[in-house]
């Protein structure tokens, strides 16, 4: 039988505020624990909470990024459970009126297609804590400084039908949140966070499969990996002549399975219901027009302008777009050395390699985007070759200085004294008589492939800083001389 | 209301209802909705819910840290505590 | 001393006929030697109260002192005090100590009022009896075997005991006014969202509000100046002028128009009570105001909606009592579902948990329409009753309570009795109106209360009706027998 995949996805995405959805407490990360959870966020008796603006207004920037309709009259409702990350025993979270209602993603696919996702809407939420499952004689250590911080939450329609389309959009809308600003982005501190819808249908059916939904994957490749997972599991199942159930699982990362959450599974009933503590939050035409004037950049238009501006090709261009930080460090690079195709390629290539294995990100990063356009200049003066720049990059990556520092203490200067190189050609071409008869007797179309054979005793004599193109010119200007 | 619908209304609202009381409150419980049923008669065609008295609309704050770190006074008070952290029976997902 | 008004005292105070610390130990020995009877004490803060009075001395020396500086107030236990314990009448708190005030005690400690304690009430504000307190019953001055009304009842029975001048309370269906009916005192519950519910320890959030208990309606309004201020720490707290409420006290009331309700007055009502309320509203046309009568044809939904609307919020403002932060928390829980279910299970009273499952209820999976839905429209019908009454009157006047306070116990084991002693003063929360009550008289020597109803912010007009009134009565001057 022909299978079908029906994807939809829950995203939460904490809000870059100062401070807490409800409370004037700071959201910075890596506190000591619940030294950032005030009286609001602990629940203490007779607290009230009071809504931030700029989650609003972060909020309304991601909606008009999506082209959604934005909820003037948006409300609060309580979301009732308990447990003990969530200190109220209940969360406030956006049911009947959200700020942000129906909207749209486009996403690209390998082929070169692209598919339009479609957004059900986006709510603003409050997150929970966290238990710290150490073992603190037999119990669990609860955190609260996460508790309150702002999320947005984009629920997705099930319009992805397989995982390269789930992956897609989930980059896309990560792309979407840092270019806003409205986010940081790091996934491995669970700024976003995934939850995925999967159901199987067989091909042609109209009617969905049943869903399961897997719960909190923070990275891209967990994404893909929990996807591919679940859509055999169901598969199976149903051939087997099992039934899908409806129920919450959690992927494991490091073994790559995952299981059912069964302390989720009993009936949860939420008892949703507007919070008597706050009012309706008014957002009228002016303070919308306001946003949309100041929105910044978006990644489609900065890859339509990377392309258009910088000449690059539109991969090259949508993958520099994609995110804001590294967008940003492109476009010091490329302005400052004039070659954004080398910039691009550096960025893409030896950049990304190292800061991926320091686990680092790109505003993180040891070289800056004019650091590096140093290095480019040097390549483009002929100072050093591609090889040694590469040599030269690894030791500012690693502190030492900049490129014109490095290449200084490190005596990487290309050779490119006309009479030292002379010198050292004259040694090479006595020292290998052998090969110059070989070349000296070669039909002409022959003798450039054969001058190759010189360049590696050439380049070991002087260390590898001969200027290739130099050393050629040189070399094919001696050997002439004997004809 | 009998003592099962008791029993699921109690395990939602994390309270524990004793074996001896669980009749007496059933009762209670159904006296009261027997109560609140009287709203049915009420005509309510066409008129909108109303979650507040007054029709105010909500003021936003400004996205300004106003609270210091209280943990100490907060914790003097809490039933157990270790490390900075609330201690809770293990959490199990 | 303790005979004299808020109003005396501050004329004391500033004659220097008394101190402050010396008008402060009056009281503290007052309480210790009488509160035995009344319990309407929970925690004496006698240290903390010579302090402040020694301090409000210096600034009444200093001059320009506050109105309401040096002079003694109880706080009902509802309200947080920073370093007091604050219990809400439950063992769920008994022994908690919140680091912070409640706006309306940081507004008192401003304005240099003196804290005698904290005063006992219902459990978690829910009763009309005062029955439900961890802390035992209040007993009312005037018949030590009655009831002081609920939930505001320990600040009830202490200014009518003459253990304090005034005290702080909330009104969440009726928990202000029903005790000062009951008490012979006046009470007065302002509009929704006037008082900050800030560190007021919530049941209801949409309908709570603080308010207070005195013996005179010029005392109310002195005690309500210092309450009242805008507070950007509650969404729901109304950023309205603030006005002066002792400004308007001796406005005549010539052409004030009145309505009394016709369903107020209906069966169910005590017939010698019915008669005081229409005695003092017959006083009120002498004082020349014109008396129409009026229908709330709504008014029979009230108790049904509240106790859809007030036991669905209090079910989810009542969650956090889980165990974990503080309060109380079970022996030797053996899981999460055990810590939870145990701390709540030993830390509420029977009435708080009956709530609890009625409010979960209301909220639950296929009942949320049928119940919580349709007692939010009945709010509005209810509501647009009286919107449609104000546009004839200026006042609405009727009974606060059934009948005098009634037996412990009277009302046994059965719940919905119980709910219905709040039948002419529930409404007025779920339209968010303030309301006022003040004493019309005895029956079988107990005080009853008549009830007026204003429309919104109009607390000096209210607190204008009632002084006028007791300019030319003296039912709030009677004292229960046997108060030294």
């Amino acid at each position: 039988m022909q299978w079908e995949t029906v994807i939809g996805l829950e995203v939460h995405v904490q809000l870059a505020t100062k401070t807490k959805i409800f409370s004037g407490a700071s959201t910075a990360f890596g506190a000591a624990p619940n030294t950032q959870a005030c009286a609001i966020d602990l629940a203490m008796p007779g607290t009230l909470p009071v809504p931030n603006g700029e989650a609003f207004r972060f909020a309304v920037m991601f909606g008009l990024a999506i082209d959604a309709e934005i909820g003037t009259r948006s409300m609060f409702e309580r979301k009732n459970y308990f447990y003990p990350d969530l200190p109220k025993g209940y969360q406030t979270t956006q049911l009947e009126a959200p700020i942000v209602g129906t909207g749209h993603v486009e996403i690209q696919l390998a082929d070169g297609s692209s598919k339009s996702i479609r957004i059900h809407h986006a709510h603003l939420e409050e997150d929970a804590g966290k238990s710290l499952h150490e073992d603190f004689h037999g119990m669990s250590g609860i955190d609260l400084n996460r508790a309150g911080t702002p999320l947005i939450e984009i629920v997705s329609e099930p319009d992805m039908s397989n995982a390269e389309e789930a992956v897609a959009f989930a980059r896309k809308l990560h792309s979407i949140v840092t270019s806003l600003g409205i986010c940081d982005g790091d996934m491995s501190q669970g700024s976003m966070r995934f939850d995925v819808n999967i159901s199987v249908r067989p091909k042609g059916q109209e009617e969905f499969g049943t869903r399961t939904e897997t719960k909190n994957l923070n990275s891209f490749k967990f994404m893909e990996d929990a996807i591919k997972l679940e859509v055999e599991r169901q598969i199976e199942l149903i051939e087997d002549g099992g039934k899908v159930i409806q129920e919450t699982r959690l992927y494991n990362g490091d073994t790559r399975t995952a299981r059912s959450m069964r302390s989720k599974e009993e009936a949860n009933d939420y008892r949703y219901f507007p919070c008597p503590d706050l009012l309706p939050v008014i957002i009228d035409e002016d303070y919308i027009e306001a946003i949309r004037q100041d929105l910044p950049e978006l990644p489609d238009a900065r890859q339509q302008r990377f392309s258009r501006e910088y000449g690059l090709s539109d991969y090259d261009a949508g993958l520099i777009a994609a995110d804001a930080a590294t967008a940003h460090f492109f476009e010091a690079c490329a302005k400052a050395c004039g070659d954004a195709k080398l910039s691009a390629n550096w960025i893409m290539g030896d950049l990304a390699a190292k800061l991926n294995a320091a686990e680092l990100t790109i505003q993180q990063s040891p070289v800056s985007g004019a650091l590096l356009a140093g290095l480019i200049i040097r390549i483009k003066d002929n100072t050093i070759s591609n090889k040694i720049a590469k040599q030269v990059f690894e030791a500012m990556f690693n502190g030492e200085g900049d490129a014109d520092a490095v290449i200084e203490a490190k005596g990487l200067k290309q050779m490119s004294d006309t009479g030292e190189l002379e010198k050292i050609i004259d040694e090479v071409i006595a020292a290998n008589p052998a090969m110059v008869e070989d070349w000296l007797s070669s039909e002409e179309d022959k003798r450039k492939k054969k001058m190759g054979g010189f360049m590696g005793p050439i380049m070991k004599a002087t260390k590898g800083q001969a200027n290739p193109g130099m050393a050629n010119q040189l070399l094919e200007k001696k050997l002439r001389e004997k004809l | 209301m009998d003592r099962s619908d008791i029993a699921k209304l109690a395990h939602l609202a994390r309270i524990e209802i004793s074996d001896a009381t669980v009749d007496d409150v059933a009762r209670s419980i159904t006296d009261v909705l027997k109560l609140v049923d009287q709203l049915q008669s009420a005509d309510t065609q066409g008129i909108a819910p109303m979650a507040h008295p007054l029709d105010a609309v909500q003021r936003l704050r400004a996205d300004q840290v106003t609270e210091a770190d209280v943990r100490d006074a907060f914790q003097a008070i809490a039933p157990a505590t270790e490390d900075g952290l609330y201690l809770v029976p293990k959490v199990i997902d | 001393m303790h005979k004299l008004t808020i109003a005396e005292l501050i004329q004391g105070l500033r004659n220097k006929d008394f101190s402050s610390v010396e008008l402060t130990r009056h009281y503290l020995d007052r309480i210790n030697r009488l509160d035995a009877t009344y319990n309407s004490y929970v925690t004496v803060t006698e240290e903390i109260a010579l302090q402040q009075a020694a301090a409000a001395d210096a600034r009444l020396a200093a001059g320009n002192a506050p109105a309401l500086c040096g002079v003694p107030i109880a706080h009902k236990d509802i309200f947080c005090t920073e370093g007091v314990r604050t219990s809400c009448g439950s063992k769920m708190l008994d022994n908690f100590v919140p680091p912070y005030n409640a706006t309306i005690v940081e507004n008192y400690l401003r304005d240099g009022a003196v804290m005698l304690g904290k005063v006992n009430m219902d459990e978690f504000a829910m009763g009309s009896s005062n029955e439900t307190s961890y802390y035992g019953p209040v007993k009312n001055p005037w018949d030590t075997n009655c009831v002081p009304g609920g939930s505001s009842g320990g600040s009830a029975a202490a200014v009518a005991a003459h253990l304090a001048p005034g005290a702080t309370a909330s009104d969440t269906g009726g928990s202000i006014r029903q005790p000062a009916s009951l008490c012979g005192l006046t009470g007065i519950k302002p509009t929704y969202g006037r008082v900050s519910r800030w560190g007021m320890i919530a049941f209801a959030s949409s309908l709570d509000q603080a308010g207070v208990l005195t013996r005179t309606a010029e005392d109310a309004a002195i005690m309500l100046n210092a309450m009242t201020s805008f507070d950007d720490k509650d969404s729901t707290c109304v950023d309205e002028p603030l006005s002066d409420h002792t400004a308007s006290l001796n406005e005549p009331l010539k052409g004030l128009r009145i309505g009394m309700p016709e369903q107020y007055f209906g069966e169910g009502l005590n017939p010698q009570t019915a008669e005081r309320v229409h005695a003092a509203i017959a006083e009120f046309e002498k004082l020349g105001a014109t008396v129409k009568s009026i229908s709330l044809p709504h008014s029979a939904l009230s108790v049904p909606a509240y106790y859809v609307i007030a036991p669905a919020e209090c079910s989810a403002n009542l969650s956090r009592f889980d165990g974990v932060r503080y309060g109380h928390r079970c022996d030797n829980p053996k899981d999460l579902e055990d810590l939870y279910k145990r701390s709540r299970g030993e830390g509420f009273g029977e009435e708080v948990k009956r709530r609890i499952l009625v409010g979960t209820y209301a909220l639950s999976a296929g009942y949320y329409d049928a119940y919580y839905r349709k007692a939010q429209q009945v709010r509005r019908l209810i509501k647009q009753d009286f919107v449609d009454a104000f546009a004839d009157v200026d006042v609405v006047m009727g009974p606060t309570a059934t009948s005098p306070a009634f037996a412990f116990g009277s009302k046994g084991d059965d719940p919905v009795a119980m709910y219905l002693e709040d039948i002419y003063t529930i409404a007025t929360n779920l339209a968010g109106l303030p309301g006022l009550s003040i004493p019309c008289g005895l029956v079988d020597n107990k005080p009853v209360g008549l009830q007026i109803i204003g429309n919104y912010f109009s607390e000096a007009k209210l607190l204008n009706v009632a002084h006028q009134f007791q300019q030319v009565t003296d039912f709030h001057q009677q004292t229960a027998p046997g108060i030294e």
